[in-house]
């Protein structure tokens, strides 16, 4: 197990470098600079910008520089807020976005396996027909405007939740289901599909044979079983909650990492798109790694490479 | 004998897109205690259907009981919900399929899937049914039991899955254990042992064996009697000495014509029955083996046959026990092996329904 983590940490570090190396030179193809927007400014100061970020340097020693302070957990200065590092930036943002983004997983995979098992329990009667309108609902309904929708019903006309903003429980939960509607949905649709096809297995049959009880072959039986499509779906669902969160966190006015993120792009904050998108990569190669030892930890039949052989 | 199993008049059919199927049509047959009652037929002749019905396996809806009584120690069970028949299942009760490598739960361990019935029906503790479970892996032959309870289907073979599908069968020492191929996915050797292991536990237990099979050459090796099905009907019943050296349904005949067996050396060509089995959502008027059938009478078109009494435990349902039908020949094949058996009658009987 050991060696097979130490052998995918490995694996993570090569994309990293890869995802750092490609962000470098995507950034300088892009036209323009960081201080273009500004008032045409006197080329004695732009050199001098320039001296100060390192950008007069040649392309590989920028490259080589960089590298190697992202080695160090350093993602330079901000090219736009003098006075902060990205650094700063993302222990700021980040812990805002964690919160969000967790309540939303949270939401997303409770309701949705609630909603996919109901269904296939209830296969072809009602409670299957209702769970899967609104999964297909929450799949057609973009989040932004399931965002907007729950701001005009739930905050502005009932005043059950705040409208925007992030201070208390409460402001959390309206951005968190916007954010979770899609995946929910996707998993409440891949959840049915899986239950079914576990229901229809023989194994199920040698369960009811043995005289164990619906309720105890659904939960004993089923239910694990069924589970291993809809985590293999956990790596992209935290893709998908992740680039959620850019819209979210903008219309609901919320200060974490992907609003920072998205005010960076259209400021050409240059060292800020480098380093969340590294950040970002982080946390998507490691939901990765988890995804694949939960998914070894739940079904047996998956060794993981390198770890204890069963005999 | 005492019977533990009187299945009278069954039916049972499916509703589908494509009308009601049928697939069980009037199946009757008892079952003593000790015995090994073989069903045979062809695929989709209503075996599996039939035995799963017994233990109310089949899935409802689509499938519907239309018809009939299945007395298990003399109580129907044909009423009984969900919840009477969980004390029934696995307890009175056991099944083994066909598949070994699909019919155990891929993530559970081999020890817990048999724990489970004896802590359901035995009320056993934790520890106690893990103790049972390890006894009786060795029972059925699976080396070093201690270390295979904690093992996943995974890590054991096809033959050594089937052995543990029959450890679970018989954990709660069920009266009656039907078997639905249980050999037919497994290589000849292992067939064998399985075989031999299932007598063995049989004579130590007394459990009544409800064994399904289109193997005859199976059937000849764990049955005392032997049910031929054909299209969801009983078309010949008798010991085992009576279907394989006193045939009476030209279906049986087809079926031991086409039997592989090794005292069949000459250059016999083995004979497949022609023709393919009728549509269950429309069976046919008559006998439903007519169209295939290359001894069928006129009648056999228009009405269906009745069933025919040859010995007290030998039964027929065919027109050409009728005592105006014409004398036919059966295929040489099965006519080189038939015997005079001492307990037939002078004159096959008419058996009266009693409706
Ligand atoms: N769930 C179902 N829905 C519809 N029809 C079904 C269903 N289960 C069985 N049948 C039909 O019932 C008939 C009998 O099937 P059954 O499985 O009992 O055959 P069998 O004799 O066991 O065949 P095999 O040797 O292939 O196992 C078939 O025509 C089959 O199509
Ligand atoms: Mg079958």
């Amino acid at each position: 197990m050991a060696k097979y983590i130490g052998k995918r940490l490995l694996y993570m570090i090569l994309s990293l470098w890869l995802i750092v190396t490609a962000t470098f030179f995507f950034m300088r193809i892009a036209p323009g600079n960081p201080f273009t927007s500004e008032k045409q400014l006197p080329p004695e100061i732009e050199a001098n910008l320039n001296a100060h970020y390192g950008l007069d340097k040649p392309w590989y020693a920028q490259y080589g520089d960089y590298l190697l302070k992202v080695a160090k957990w350093d993602f330079g200065p901000s090219f736009k807020y003098k006075s902060q590092s990205v650094n700063d930036l993302i222990n700021e943002g980040f812990p805002v976005s964690f919160i969000l983004g967790l309540e939303a997983i949270l939401i997303a995979v409770a309701f949705g396996l609630i909603l996919g098992i109901i269904a296939a329990l209830k296969h072809n009667r009602w409670q299957d027909y209702t769970a899967m309108i609104i999964a297909v609902a929450g799949i057609s309904v973009p989040s932004f405007i399931m965002a907007t929708f729950l701001q005009y019903f739930l905050a502005i006309k009932l005043g059950v939740f705040p409208v925007a903003r992030f201070e208390t429980f409460m402001h959390t939960v309206l951005p968190a289901l916007a954010l979770a509607s899609t995946p929910m949905a996707f998993i409440a649709r891949l959840t049915r599909s899986s239950m079914l096809e576990v229901m229809s297995n023989d194994y199920i049959k040698t369960a009811k044979a043995k005289g164990l009880s619906q309720g105890v072959i659904t939960v004993k039986h089923a239910i694990r079983n069924a589970l291993l499509p809809v985590v293999t779906y956990m790596g992209p669902l935290t893709a998908g909650i992740l680039t959620g969160s850019f819209v979210i966190e903008k219309i609901f006015g919320i200060p974490g990492l992907g609003s920072h993120f998205v005010t960076s792009i259209t400021n050409r904050d240059y060292t800020v798109i480098m380093g969340v998108t590294v950040f970002y990569s982080i946390i998507l190669l490691a939901s990765i790694l988890l995804v694949d030892i939960a998914y070894g930890i739940i079904d047996p039949r998956i060794k993981l490479a390198g770890g204890k052989k069963g005999e | 004998m005492e019977k533990i199993l009187e299945v009278k008049d069954l039916e049972v059919s499916f509703q589908t897109y494509g009308g009601s199927v049928k697939a069980v049509r009037g199946v009757s047959f008892d079952l003593h205690k000790g015995e090994t009652l073989a069903i045979v037929g062809e695929s989709g002749s209503g075996k599996s259907v039939t035995s799963q019905t017994i233990m109310k396996l089949i899935p409802m809806p689509p499938g519907q009981i239309t018809g009939g009584k299945i007395l298990f120690n003399g109580d129907d069970i044909v009423p009984k919900t969900d919840k009477e028949m969980e004390k029934i299942r696995g307890k009175e009760i056991s099944m083994i399929f066909q598949d070994p490598m699909t019919s155990l739960n891929p993530t559970m361990k081999i020890g817990y899937q048999i724990m489970e019935g004896l802590i359901k029906h035995q009320n056993m503790s934790k520890q106690a049914a893990k103790q049972r479970a390890v006894e009786l892996l060795s029972l059925v032959g699976i080396p070093m039991p201690e270390k295979r309870v904690n093992q996943y289907p995974h890590e054991f073979s096809g033959g050594m899955r089937q052995r543990a599908m029959i450890a679970i069968a018989l954990a709660a020492n069920p009266k009656l254990l039907i078997a639905d191929e249980p050999t037919t996915a497994l290589d000849v050797t292992i067939q064998a042992q399985i075989l031999e292991l299932m007598k063995d536990l049989q004579s130590k237990m007394d459990t009544s064996i409800i064994f399904i099979t289109h193997d005859l050459g199976v059937v000849a090796n764990v049955a005392d009697r032997v049910a031929v099905m054909y299209a969801g009907q009983i078309v010949e019943m008798g010991t085992v000495d009576e279907i394989f050296y006193d045939p009476r349904h030209p279906y049986t005949w087809g079926l031991l014509a086409s039997m592989p067996s090794v005292d069949n050396d000459d250059n016999q060509d083995l004979a497949a029955i022609p023709g393919t089995p009728p549509d269950l959502t429309n069976p046919p008027k008559g006998d439903a083996f007519a169209a295939r059938n290359k001894y069928a009478l006129a009648i056999d078109f228009e009405e269906e046959p009745p069933m025919y009494q040859i010995s007290e435990t030998h039964f027929a349902k065919t027109w050409l026990l009728h005592p105006d039908a014409p004398q036919v020949e059966p295929p040489d094949a099965v006519k080189k092996r038939i015997r005079q058996l001492s307990s037939t009658f002078k004159t096959p009987v008419l058996v009266k329904e009693d409706k």
